[in-house]
């Protein structure tokens, strides 16, 4: 195991390459936006009926579905009055001409990983109500699959989680004829969820000078940076920065920038899920 | 959150007794694995990281290279024996995969690869002791390694975290504060440009302790800039000393 | 304008100098200023400043001599090692006088996997799949029957050459015969075998001390007792 630089196979000719940092360097984007506009989203949930929960987020062409499955087992040892999160990504073949068919790489991986870090502690869940009797937990499994990738994936897996987490409903606990602890599908209680303090992740892509939002595939061929800051109300739940260096003027404009992403994001949610 | 076994945060003290902006003892050593190109141990306090860094070398196989710069290979692994209670498995984690990745685009920004076109540069790190902050000490050595190898580089990078403990803002988070802090922020920094190369956040911050944070990082970071570049110099000068000691 | 001292140690990221001002050696320019790109030192020469990397990979040029090690036979010629992260290559037509049949005589009966030779670098062109190519068509180079190969970083041939070659003149006093190659890699054939001990070890106490006040007395000074012990010996 070893982080590889990508080696070229994601090929975008100089000319169009040439043509993004031109655009870029007079704030305007391929795709006719503005350099603080988000690509417009698309929110539907319960699309998965054999799942406790789902959603599917369309922004632009970026297609990601998330699905949530709800089970019993062991809290965290050093967390036992808590439910279990955890999150897995996975890019499908189809989602590009350039990806693979094999376990999830290291972006995938990555997805996974900033959007769980982004639900962990935001309030959004309260998994101090996820736990159940007996010293067992509520374990929330979000499985994040993208369909198509046409950039900008964090934006979107995260937004599907958040809205698949909204969309699930827990199982009632209850007892079988051994005693033994079950789950009753046909019995459901609502996810025990803040809306207000959905984290949503806002990326922000750079270059030369320029920064902008949610990058579309063929940007992030060109990018010089990038970074991704999350948010919970008013607060940082999470930064990555994949891509590049950073001045730290050039932090704190990505971080208002991303705080402006951030309302629109929002204001897709809230019109599906209020 | 969770409740630590002793409190994090004491008349401002730390459970350790550090002041909230202090480091804990910086260890640097360039040179030490005699078999690769390039090599250094950074500690800090009792988190210890071996890097080391063979190349630029060819890159095989031949249609995995790129022909106007070279490729970087790094690979951040724990020894199962570095961890403090339980044994960690030797079988590579999410963890570990994701701070390979978060490395290697830490290091990339620094490393003149277009000096080594159709190359590969393997850096490899190792953690023999985790006590916090082990993606942070692995970055500072594995820039060290990568200078000792004589690879063309922008600047060094040197890493620190930063984290929210008890509301306050401190430098270079131990494994208790890592665990039951509010808030953990690794940093990487070139100190010549001023540009940072790594920053990852988890925990609940607001905007003003974000900042300060940073600020913070970019002190904690020039301090152990100054602590590798005596390590570098003793790495050359400790042959004149031999002589002129005779 | 400068902001080095001479004979400082400079890291990578250090100011060297103002970007109009001259400078050779691993550098490169940010915002108008000329920054280190190395660990090295910084040697003020007659009206240039330069950067001598105390570390690094053979880079090579048109021009050099190398010595390399024979690791694969293909088809028209030989793949060789010369010590850098480019595969190096050497044709029939730079290795023979005479025209040969290929058909008849198998290429191995020149040289071998595993043969050393002493080569010039005919042309470096990134663009091909064998960027280095060498040749054996020139003056004092061919294939190595004897003789022993010691290896030092590249960075450092240049004091084992030492100025106007007053270093390796001082090796040459031992009475050996010695092939420096810019890849780092110098070809000693002494005598004795003894004799060949001597210089290799003292090679690599050239290239550990290298950038140390005073190296090329002590070296003297140390070929001036070996020969004084050889000659005892002798008697």
């Amino acid at each position: 195991m070893a982080s590889i630089s990508p080696y070229g196979k994601r090929f975008i000719s100089y000319l169009r390459r040439e043509q993004i940092r031109r655009l870029i360097a007079s704030k305007a984007r391929i795709d006719g936006r503005e350099v603080d506009q988000v690509r417009p989203v698309e929110v539907k949930t319960g699309i998965v009926k054999t799942a406790d929960g789902s959603a599917e987020v369309k922004l632009g062409k970026t297609h990601v579905v998330a699905g949530v499955k709800i089970g019993l087992g062991q809290p965290f040892p050093d967390a036992p009055d808590e439910g279990v999160l955890v999150v897995n990504a996975e890019v499908l073949p189809h989602a590009s001409p350039y990806t693979e068919v094999g376990p999830p790489d290291e972006f995938a991986i990555e997805l996974a990983r900033v959007v769980d870090r982004g639900l962990r502690h935001c309030g959004y869940v309260d998994f101090k109500k996820l736990s159940v009797e007996g010293g067992k937990a509520y374990v929330l499994w979000v499985d994040l699959y993208v369909i198509n990738d046409d950039g900008n994936l964090v934006d979107a897996a995260n937004l599907a989680a958040v809205a698949a987490l909204k969309n699930a409903a827990l199982p009632a606990v209850v007892k079988d004829e051994t005693g033994a602890v079950k789950l009753d599908r046909n019995s459901r209680a609502p996810m025990p969820l803040d809306l207000e303090k959905a984290p949503i992740a806002v990326s922000v892509g750079k270059i030369a000078n320029v920064l902008f939002l949610d990058p579309i595939f063929e940007e992030e061929l060109s990018l010089d940076g990038r970074i991704t800051y999350t948010f919970a109300q008013e607060r940082i739940v999470a930064i990555q920065k994949t891509l590049g260096s950073f001045t730290q003027q050039e932090l704190e404009a990505a971080l208002d920038l991303a705080w402006r992403g951030r309302e629109s994001y929002l204001a897709s949610l809230k019109e599906v899920l209020q | 959150m969770k409740k630590p076994p002793v409190p994090l945060l004491q008349n401002g003290l730390r459970a350790d007794g550090r002041a909230p902006d202090q480091m804990r003892e910086v260890q640097i050593q360039v040179g030490t694995v005699s078999n690769a190109d390039g090599s250094a141990v950074v500690s800090y306090g009792a988190t210890t990281a071996v890097a080391a860094v063979y190349g630029p070398r060819e890159m095989h196989p031949r249609h995995l290279s790129l022909p106007d710069r070279g490729v970087m290979r790094v690979r951040y692994h724990m020894a199962p024996f570095s961890t403090k209670d339980e044994r960690k498995s030797p079988t590579p984690s999410r963890r570990e995969i994701e701070i390979s990745k978060v490395l290697r685009e830490a290091l990339e920004p620094a490393v003149m690869l277009e000096q080594y076109p159709r190359s590969r540069i393997d850096v490899f790190i190792e953690i023999l002791q985790a006590d916090g902050s082990t993606r942070v000490a692995s970055l500072t050595a594995a820039s060290l390694a990568l200078a000792d190898a004589g690879i063309y580089m922008r600047d060094l990078v040197v890493g620190v975290s930063v984290g929210l403990v008890d509301g306050t803002v401190v430098l270079d988070l131990n494994g208790l504060e890592d665990n039951y802090g509010e808030g953990d922020m690794p940093v990487g920094y070139m100190p010549n440009l001023r540009r940072f190369t790594l920053l990852q956040l988890d925990g609940a911050w607001t905007r003003e302790k974000f900042l300060e944070a940073l600020g913070l990082a970019v002190k904690g970071a020039e301090y152990v800039y100054q602590v590798a570049r005596e390590a570098l110099k003793n790495r050359y000068m400790a042959i004149a000393e031999e002589i002129y000691g005779r | 304008m400068y902001y080095v001292t001479p004979r400082q140690l400079i890291f990578p990221g250090d100011l060297v100098a103002t970007a109009d001002s001259r400078v050779e050696g691993p550098v490169y320019v940010d915002n108008g200023k000329i920054r280190s790109a190395v660990v090295g030192l910084v040697e003020f020469r007659e009206d240039v400043v330069v950067i001598v990397p105390l570390e690094g990979v053979y880079k090579p040029k048109k021009g050099d001599l190398v010595i390399g090690y024979v690791t694969d036979v293909l088809a028209t010629g030989w793949e060789v090692d010369v010590r850098t992260f480019m595969p190096a290559y050497l044709p029939v037509s730079e290795a023979l006088h005479k025209h040969v049949d290929l058909e008849t005589t198998p290429l191995t009966t020149f040289l071998n996997i595993g043969d050393v030779i002493v080569a010039k670098v005919k042309d470096v062109d990134l663009t091909d799949e064998y960027p280095v190519v060498l040749t054996l068509k020139e003056e004092r180079v061919g294939k190595v029957e004897s003789g022993t190969v010691v290896e030092i970083a590249p960075v450092k041939v240049p004091r084992v050459v030492g100025k106007k070659g007053s270093m390796l003149a001082v090796l040459a006093e031992v009475g050996c015969d010695i092939v420096v190659g810019q890849n780092g890699r110098i070809w000693v054939k002494c005598k004795s075998p003894r004799d060949e001990v001597f210089l290799t070890s003292l090679i690599k106490k050239i290239e550990a001390e290298s950038h140390v006040m005073g190296l090329t007395d002590r070296v003297k000074a140390e070929v001036e007792n070996y020969k004084k012990m050889r000659q005892q010996a002798q008697a």
